[in-house]
């Protein structure tokens, strides 16, 4: 088995479970800071399946949407922390 | 020698990728949760971004994936600590098993001021938890 086959058929599998497991957890989320975080831990692992797919293809341009990807998730993360404070706060 | 490398480092990743997702469905509290992803996620995030920076084996792909590995190293915390404080601030309860609330009392909760005077720590609330957890060991 040569590194693109183990790629491939082992680590993107694997990363795709995860990602499901995650969004189970996004859809059950009992508040919704639960769901802040499963989709911020959904992104992080959109991150990952990105690099993998860089290295099966060999296109390494993939990596530049990584790094949006990862800025996205930041700003995302701090604008709903931001806005459910204010929410509680006018209630 | 560097195929090695790769394999050694996607596979360490993707497990570290598996269990935070496993600990995000299983994990019984937000904030649980949200330690499981800033610890767990990022190391393996981590780990599968070196092995695409060791495969390209060029410099200017190095240096983007190092700047990759930097800002989540840097915005993880941060992130985890901004939604742990707010959802703190808007009321969701610990895991009932869980043995103490440093926070209890300690902020007002018009202003969301954060205070940690003597005072605040003797209120009648926290004693009275205090003994009963002294009384029911």
């Amino acid at each position: 088995m040569n590194l693109y086959e183990f790629l491939y058929y082992i680590i993107l599998p694997i990363l795709s479970i995860s990602a499901v497991l995650v969004f189970i957890r996004f859809l059950l989320g009992p508040s919704l800071s639960d769901r802040v975080v499963a989709l911020d831990l959904l992104i992080t692992i959109g991150i990952g399946i990105i690099s993998i797919y860089s290295i099966v293809t060999n296109q390494p341009t993939f990596l530049d949407i990584a790094m949006i990807l990862a800025l996205i998730a930041f700003l995302g993360t701090v604008a709903f922390s931001y806005y459910l404070e204010k929410r509680k706060k006018n209630e | 020698m560097s195929e090695i490398l790769i394999y050694i480092l996607t596979s360490f990743g993707a497990i570290f990728i598996l269990l935070a997702g496993i600990g995000v469905l299983r994990m019984p509290d937000l904030y649980l949760r949200i330690s499981v992803t800033t610890k767990a996620a990022t190391l393996g995030i981590g780990l599968v971004l070196l092995s695409a920076g060791i495969y390209f084996n060029d410099s200017s792909i190095t240096t983007r994936v190092l700047a990759i590995i930097l800002f989540m190293f840097l915005t993880a915390p941060v992130g985890a600590h901004l939604i742990g404080r707010s959802s703190y601030f808007t009321g969701i309860q610990l895991w009932k098993k869980s043995l103490m609330d440093d926070l209890e009392g300690k902020y007002e909760k018009k202003t969301h001021v954060l205070q940690s005077d003597e005072k605040e720590v003797e209120n009648p609330i926290a004693t009275n938890k205090e003994d009963e957890i002294q009384k029911n060991p």
